[in-house]
């Protein structure tokens, strides 16, 4: 599972029988100290993934992804072509100091 | 693979280094703890970046642990359906290196 | 799933049983600004995309298999839709 933050939507009509009415969010994969640091606003600009969301997250919100074929156990994913669904929207990180 | 996240292949050991609290999330995630952790070689010696596991064998920070990934991630929880690609399957002892 | 551009086929008449009968497409990711990222991949075609196409591809097996309704065979990606927008926040 990695953090990552919700940066954008992905529209496509013609698509696996098995996507329809599934929200399709582009999310940027965060390191754990930028979250919780609050720096979170520059995940790098290259790395990006397309992901399911399951628990109606927004723009700009901190969440959960998890990826491979993982991605399917989550809620109304069963038996749905996916490998990265977002599985909760992130309230708080902590870091243990050193 | 293209993603450029760092999908480690198999199991790994890591220290555990923190922790993620969310409230809206997967059903079956609820009551599980989402902890950080950092990937870490056969010394010790951090590698990687850092990810985050579901612990099922009640891990702590500063722990050294080892992780399982994939779809095997979620077999702990076994019949539920969890959905996680990294879980803390064991708490480490020690590693020994070479002969005894 | 990744965002890519498919910039052509490939067509190999000796190959697994499994991969007959669809498409083979040549996919270049592309990073969120369009730009090129990363070497291009092989994805069969789940979706009837075609060279132009801006494509979803996903890159985990049972998902690619399924899609392109080929079970249990040697395949890792699909193209599972052809995308009409994509929108950034920022």
């Amino acid at each position: 599972m990695l953090l990552a933050k919700v940066v954008g939507t992905v529209v496509a009509t013609r698509k696996d029988p098995r996507l329809e009415g599934k929200k399709l969010l582009i999310v940027q994969p965060l390191a754990p100290e930028d979250v919780e640091s609050g720096r979170a606003g520059q995940p790098a600009k290259a790395n990006y993934l397309v992901a399911v969301d399951t628990v109606d997250a927004g723009y700009r919100e901190t969440v959960i992804i998890v990826q491979g074929s993982s991605a399917r156990m989550a809620s109304g994913c069963k038996d749905t072509p996916v490998d990265t669904a977002i599985v909760g929207i992130v309230d708080t990180v902590k870091l243990d100091a050193r | 693979m293209a993603t450029n996240c760092p999908l480690l292949t198999s199991m790994f050991l890591a220290k555990v280094v923190g922790n993620v609290v969310a409230t809206i999330k997967d059903p079956a995630l609820a009551g599980k703890k989402i902890l950080i952790v950092q990937p870490v070689n056969k010394t010790g010696a951090a590698r990687g970046e850092k990810l985050l596991a579901l612990d099922s064998v009640g891990a702590g920070a500063g722990e050294t642990v080892y992780c399982c990934r994939g779809r095997e991630a979620s077999f702990p929880w076994l019949p539920d359906e969890v959905p996680t690609e990294t879980s803390i399957v064991a708490i480490v002892d020690r590693v020994n290196i070479g002969k005894p | 799933m990744l965002i890519g551009r498919v910039i052509g086929d490939v067509v190999a008449t000796q190959k697994a049983p499994s991969h007959e009968g669809r498409k083979i497409l040549v996919v270049q990711p592309l990073n969120l600004d369009g730009t090129e990222r990363g070497e291009a991949l092989l994805a069969l075609d789940a979706a009837d995309a075609g060279v132009g196409d801006r494509v979803l591809v996903v890159t985990e097996g049972w998902s690619a298999m399924t899609a392109v309704e080929r079970p249990q065979s040697p395949i890792d990606m699909a193209v599972l839709g052809v995308i009409d927008s994509v929108n950034l926040t920022e």
